[in-house]
């Protein structure tokens, strides 16, 4: 789950760490408002769940209060596209509005799973505001990467070793420290998977600063961070996904025609492989989990059939210790409850198959059409939605 | 004499008083499993359909003589299972528990370099030694004893991949399940190495999918060390940059963790690639035959 850049600074201020003087705007006049407490002068920064923001002309300089209002007029209520959100854009509910802080120098630090090591790992370099892979790439030199052994923790020296590489001495030097090792804590007590700081800054009057804050947390660790949990922001998800989550079923949303039902994550990776390959384009990916009982089978229907760019539905079940017969009388169930135009072919395997087959080919009114193979399900789908293309 | 498990492994259940725990437990007893005590703190004294259940893993390996845990406790206490189970002397635990925070499993990472347990999963279906053991989740009726070791990241796609083996004729040695969070006890490579020494494991299949890097270490390690055939299918083709793929380590990010990146390395070094998922099967066979071992075993 990922924190919106405002939040994640709240928390930083708590550990301790600067960042600039800011408030956040959700209309133009408490943008304008915001913008007067700074005599006019301030940064405008949309509030996505996307980075490329600034190319994206999510941020903006205002140098009056009349300026900072046209500036959130364009962005608020808007969609905003950037290189990381997608063609569709995420809408932009609220604007962080800063001070301008003039800046010396500006560096890069985060905090990450090092998934090799399986050890979280700090990073850093004295290259800031940039893409922190591209200076990975061309100046390796120029990064380090510190693996953090769990039972040592990160410490005082490590940090100053990094401060040292990021060519902060003297007072700074000493911030330096302080603020890597309060970020360390942050990082652990809140469960954080990422933590970056890009960039962060040395202010001309000599302070260092957080200017931006990017802020991902663990999703399995959300059951022991409730007051984090509860700041997740639903409208920078399909209004779909959000539903699916709150029935615990794994669903992305696609731009193809075929909604597909399966059970298993790999299973449902490899149903969207498997469609592709026969000349078929996926309108979501769904698992419906390996536990799924029949209220969730009809949940996952409606939220397939809700879309309206679905125009037929692949079902890939692979009975295991989820049972074929009980799937195919919660699918029919579904389809009785819901109602359905479009094409549905149905692909079983494993436990109590032929039982699901007889259940499934007793209901010749539902337009459902039964399958033995994967690839034979999949071409079937395809061809059947064909004719209409 | 397959991997990991047989039919002379002696299991505790720790989470046995749970749904799943029980429910599981008692299916892998059906299969022949010799499930012999659970765990549950407070509930020591109890049975569980004749199997005895214990306040800590130490007296179920002291009066049982468990020597692998299959571990159903649920996310906030699965870290410190796993670590009760390291210190009782447990050879072997497989922890099927899915969301396990990724905090707790750095810290478990790290106890276990200094421990003698193996750890599977979490987040993972089991394994199975197919006629002799399971533990785990996995259907056993799709398994079929013989030499093709299974080794995979997912669930319901290694049944796939099972079935069609099974189905082909290919019967199993072992199929292990590692799991697809992106920190587990085992990964491809240790189970590689044990498929390489096992002299009942005639050619590998290795099922991986989007996010980290763990096939193309297993291509490295494969081209080095691998003397037996290797076939290989990788899901998530298709998969959107950016997304997690319901598994928590099934993400492409920054441009790493590709199908394509994974398949090339493969590929590059000598792994029969299934290019579809419905081929699994004869990719297998055609590993098989290309190193002239293409027996049929059923």
């Amino acid at each position: 789950m990922k924190l919106h850049e405002y939040q994640a600074k709240a928390l930083f201020a708590q550990y301790g760490i600067v960042i600039p003087r800011g408030q956040i705007a959700c209309s133009i006049d408490e943008a304008g408002q915001a913008a007067a407490s700074f005599g006019g002068a301030c940064v405008l920064k949309a509030q996505i769940y996307a980075g490329g923001r600034g190319k994206a002309g999510g941020v903006a300089l205002a140098h009056t209060v009349e300026q900072a209002r046209e500036i959130a007029r364009g962005l608020l209520h808007r969609r905003l596209v950037t290189a990381q959100s997608g063609e569709q854009g995420l809408p932009v509910n609220s604007l962080l509005v800063e001070e301008i802080v003039p800046v010396a120098r500006e560096l890069y630090l985060s905090l990450t799973l090092d998934r090799n090591a399986g050890y979280y790992c700090l990073i850093a370099s004295p290259e800031g505001g940039v893409d922190i892979e591209q200076i990975a790439r061309q100046t390796p030199e120029r990064v380090r990467r510190l693996t953090i052994d769990p039972l040592v923790g990160l410490r005082a020296f490590h940090a100053r070793g990094i401060a040292r590489f990021l060519q902060l001495e003297g007072h700074l030097g000493d911030a330096a420290v302080e603020l890597i090792l309060s970020l360390y804590r942050c990082f652990l007590e809140k469960d954080a998977s990422l933590l970056e700081i890009n960039p962060l800054v040395v202010t001309e009057d000599n302070r260092l600063m957080a200017m931006d804050a990017k802020f991902s947390i663990d999703d399995s660790a959300l059951f022991r961070q409730r007051d984090l949990a509860i700041l997740k922001d639903d409208s920078q998800f399909d209004p779909l996904e959000v539903r699916a989550a709150r029935s615990d079923i794994a669903y992305i949303k696609m731009d193809g025609r075929i909604g597909c039902l399966v059970n298993g994550a790999g299973l449902a990776m490899a149903t969207l492989d498997m469609l592709t390959e026969c000349g078929g384009h996926p309108a979501n990916f769904l698992d419906v989990g390996g536990g799924a009982d029949q209220e969730k089978v009809v949940q996952a229907f409606r939220i397939l059939l809700e879309d309206p760019n679905v125009a037929g539905i692949l079902v890939n079940i692979f009975g295991g210790i989820m049972r074929c017969d009980l799937i195919a009388e919660s699918l029919i169930a579904a389809v009785k409850a819901i109602g359905n135009r479009i094409p549905i072919v149905v692909r079983m395997a494993g436990a109590r198959r032929e039982e699901g087959r007889q259940l499934l080919e007793e209901q010749t009114d539902l337009n459902i059409v039964w399958q033995d193979g994967l690839a034979s399900a999949a071409h079937a789908i395809v061809q059947l939605l064909a004719p209409s293309t | 004499m397959a991997i990991l498990i047989d039919r002379d492994s002696r299991i505790v259940v720790q989470g046995l008083t749970g749904s799943s725990g029980r429910r599981h437990g008692l299916l892998c007893r059906d299969y022949g499993s010799q499930i012999v005590a659970g765990v549950t703190p407070g509930k020591g004294g109890m049975h569980i359909e004749g199997i005895p259940v214990f306040d800590t893993v130490a007296e179920a390996v002291e009066t049982c003589r468990a020597d692998v845990s299959m571990i159903f406790v649920p996310p906030p206490g699965a870290a410190e299972a796993i670590l009760e189970a390291s210190e009782a002397g447990i050879r072997l635990a497989v922890c099927i528990t899915e969301g396990v925070p990724v905090r707790d499993m750095v810290l478990v990472n790290r106890a276990l370099m200094s421990s003698s347990m193996r750890l599977i999963g979490p987040n993972c279906p089991g394994l199975i030694t197919p006629g002799q053991c399971k533990v785990g989740i996995l259907p056993g009726e799709i398994h079929h004893p013989g030499s093709i070791g299974v080794v995979s990241r997912s669930g319901t796609l290694t049944y796939e991949a099972v079935q069609q083996l099974t189905d082909a004729g290919l019967g199993q040695s072992t199929c292990v399940g590692i799991g697809g969070d992106p920190i587990i006890g085992t990964s491809f490579i240790d189970v590689l190495t044990l498929f390489n020494d096992d002299p009942d494991t005639e050619g590998v299949f290795l099922i991986g999918e989007i996010g980290g890097t763990a096939e193309e270490q297993a291509a490295a390690w494969i081209r080095q060390h691998m003397r037996k055939p290797v076939a290989a299918y990788i899901a998530g083709m298709t998969a959107p940059p950016g997304k997690r793929m319901g598994h928590a380590g099934a993400i492409v990010s920054g441009g790493a963790g590709r199908a394509v990146d994974k398949i090339s390395a493969l590929q590059d070094s000598g792994v029969m690639i299934a290019e579809s998922p419905a081929s699994m099967a004869i990719a297998m066979q055609k590993a098989l035959n290309a190193a002239g071992s293409g027996s049929h075993d059923s």
